[in-house]
């Protein structure tokens, strides 16, 4: 049997009071697995965040002119803020 | 455990990069807003309006094969550079010279992982699978950005990816972000805004060194020479000499020529060599009024090319490396998918029986 | 500082080494990962392995009073120095030898953290109170992939079933200076049995001596890897 893992859709609520929206896909050979998995990808473990995974087969579409979301990246690691580096004076497009 | 202590409003840092990344994202919407006439809806003529209102092409809309392959092709290839490029700054992570330095660096390989599979996503979206695209990678039908195609000799060659090839790499990939593609427009974003943290941390990497100890101001020096000009080359062929640039601009792919892009980078990078007391290598580099722009001496081309086509310090390595991690990764790939079988399975049973 | 009677230097610098040696070790897998996913995943847990490194580290630089922070530390003791038990120095092996030592360390871990994050020392508990989550999503991670690994393919269970006989042995001097074993194989032998894998038994002897600073051969391998950098700009900034 081939290692090839499905697709799956990734909904993410990042704060309580929003709604859930299409964040991307993962790939995953079952459920929990792709949970976690993007719970890792998309939210990098954020607390407080809601995600649903559906399997790409199960998603019915209507045709053209559907919607997707976009979406806000994770605030959890303060490495990934550019306001964390100390930018020198002078310093610009940074 | 990254410091709660630190202020976590992202949205507040300056820099002219995320305020074009903002008002791309914020042009999306707008354009979200704007209804499109849709009396006639003639495939061809509906794509070519969209593109026209600077509207967002979606996965299901109907489009030209040629504009499906050339993204397929074009995100295909993004993402096989973030995933390739993990490799010469990974190289760098179990020897980091401070444990601050090297939770910085593994959080910024890491996030080149989830870049590629943000940029996978995408490139699914329109009918292919990923396997197909690793295949492609791995029998060398789809390329890379050359530029990971350099060894990164010292700690230095760290900073000098990130100040110059993560520059190089935002100064193309910030005009993706109003790319006509859906996904992909909404993947660069997204990368974009990620990325700027890459960039300020290669630059105080040199920031550091260059006001360190001699031998840590010689690394810094060293590794800019050694960087420069394939940073300058990642732009792609002079626009005389670039094929597919001019459909991909029709189409708004592509929304800048790679001279255009070259030419803002240098301009940006100059500026910020003076405050990390770095010289660049180019003793042609210089000012010129009549272009408000700094004249400066183009990369070797014949290189690129050579490089492009497989002959370049690293090119075998990385590969290896990469398809070294797929045949091995097999076993336990197919492991996962067998137990979930057996678990379908065994639910169907269970089902069976209580029925 | 703020330690009680009961925290030692050695203590905390004994979880602080734990902590460093396995977020190294797990920095090896970057780029060699089985699948993209993965990669991710695994950068995460060594992410979060350093930070808890850092953090006990720079508290038991503290505690010892002379003035050594988490980089003085971490990059100038040799070997005989380091006080985290065997079982994170082992090399990772294939993906079934790297989530058996992760299911083992993670139960152990998370165990430990909840009895700091009870315990008199606020400084242990501040810390603890964030990384016992930590260790709960490690052992979910490895608790997910063990039983994959064990009832997936019979390569996988091969692979899986060496793997645990081979690190087991190892699992013993996680035990010397605190009563978790039994919480321990609580948590671990039903995962092993839902795997399918067979409980390894208790062998004749078991391997010991981190605490005390004698290792295996491992450790001044992957030591010299990790301090090379540092070690040859004295005094340097980075």
């Amino acid at each position: 049997m081939s290692g090839q893992w499905p697709l799956w859709e990734v909904f993410v609520r990042p704060r309580r009071g929003l709604s859930h929206t299409h964040v991307g896909s993962v790939h995953a050979p079952d459920a929990a697995t792709a949970l976690q998995n993007a719970r890792d990808v998309y939210t990098r473990r954020q607390e407080g965040v809601s995600i649903w995974v559906v399997p790409a087969a199960q998603i019915t579409a209507s045709s053209p002119d559907e919607k997707d979301a976009y979406f806000d990246p994770a605030a959890d690691k303060i490495y990934r803020h550019p306001t964390f580096y100390h930018v020198p004076e002078g310093a610009k497009h940074l | 455990m990254y410091g709660n202590d630190f202020p976590t409003d992202a949205a507040s840092s300056g820099g002219e990069l995320l305020e074009q990344v903002a008002a791309a994202e914020a042009a999306l919407r707008e354009a979200a807003e704007r209804t499109l006439d849709s009396a006639d809806n003639a495939e061809t003529d509906y794509f070519e309006r969209i593109i026209a209102a600077d509207q967002k092409i979606e996965p299901r809309d109907a489009m030209p094969e040629a504009y499906r392959r050339t993204l397929i092709r074009q995100i295909a290839q993004h993402a096989h550079s973030e995933i390739i490029g993990m490799q010469p700054e990974g190289n760098w992570i179990t020897r980091a010279p401070s444990l601050k330095r090297k939770a910085i660096l593994l959080a910024k390989v890491q996030d080149e992982a989830g870049h590629g599979l943000y940029l996978y996503a995408a490139a699914e979206t329109l009918g292919v699978s990923r396997d197909e695209l690793v295949e492609k990678l791995l029998s060398g039908k789809q390329k890379y950005s050359s530029i990971f195609n350099y060894p990164t000799l010292t700690w230095a060659d760290v900073g000098a990816i990130g100040w110059l090839v993560d520059g190089a790499a935002i100064v193309n990939q910030v005009p993706l972000c109003r790319s006509s593609y859906g996904p992909y427009a909404r993947a660069m974003i997204r990368i974009c805004k990620e990325e700027s943290f890459h960039q300020r941390q290669g630059f105080e990497i040199l920031y550091t060194l260059a006001r360190g100890t001699p031998a840590q101001r010689e690394m810094a020096q060293d590794a800019v020479n050694r960087w420069w000009y394939p940073s300058l080359a990642m732009f792609g062929p002079p626009d005389s000499a670039s094929v597919h640039t001019a459909q991909s601009m029709a189409w708004k792919i592509k929304r800048f020529t790679n001279d255009e892009l070259r030419q803002r980078f240098v301009d940006m990078c100059v500026e910020q060599a003076k405050v990390l007391g770095l010289t660049l290598p180019d003793p042609n580099l210089r000012w010129n009024p009549e272009r408000g722009s700094y004249d400066f001496t183009p990369p070797d081309y014949d290189e690129l090319m050579r490089v492009i086509s497989g002959h370049g310090p690293c090119n075998q390595q990385r590969m290896a490396r990469r398809r070294a991690a797929h045949i091995e990764g097999e076993w336990v790939r197919q492991a996962a998918s067998a137990y979930a079988a057996k678990q379908q399975q065994r639910q169907r049973q269970q089902e069976a029986v209580a029925a | 500082m703020t330690g009680t009677a009961t925290t030692t230097f050695e203590q905390v610098l004994g979880l602080g080494d734990d902590a460093l040696i396995a977020a190294q070790r797990l920095c090896e897998w970057c780029t060699r990962a089985p699948e993209m996913e993965e990669e991710v995943a695994l950068a995460n847990i060594a992410l979060d392995q350093l930070g808890a490194a850092r953090l006990l580290l720079t508290y038991a630089g503290e505690l010892e009073g002379a003035g050594r922070d988490e980089d003085d530390l971490a990059y100038l003791r040799d070997d005989r120095e380091f006080r985290n038990v065997l079982l994170v120095e082992l090399p990772n092996g294939d993906f079934a030898v790297t989530m058996a030592k992760l299911l083992f360390l993670s139960a152990y871990q998370r165990l430990r953290y909840e009895q700091l994050a009870a315990g008199e020392d606020a400084r242990l508990a501040g810390i603890a109170a964030k990384t016992v989550k930590e260790s709960t999503y490690h052992l979910e991670h490895a608790t997910l992939w063990t039983l994959r690994l064990g009832d997936g393919t019979e390569e996988s269970h091969r692979r899986m079933q060496q793997a645990v006989d081979e690190i087991w042995p190892y699992t013993y001097e996680l035990f010397d200076d605190n009563a978790l074993r039994q919480p321990w194989l609580n948590i671990v032998e039903p995962v092993l049995a839902e795997a399918t894998l067979t409980r390894p038994e208790d062998p004749p002897w078991a391997p010991r001596g981190g605490r005390q600073g004698l290792h295996t051969e491992h450790l001044s391998y992957l030591l010299a890897e990790m301090q090379v950098l540092h070690r040859a700009h004295p005094g340097a900034q980075w």
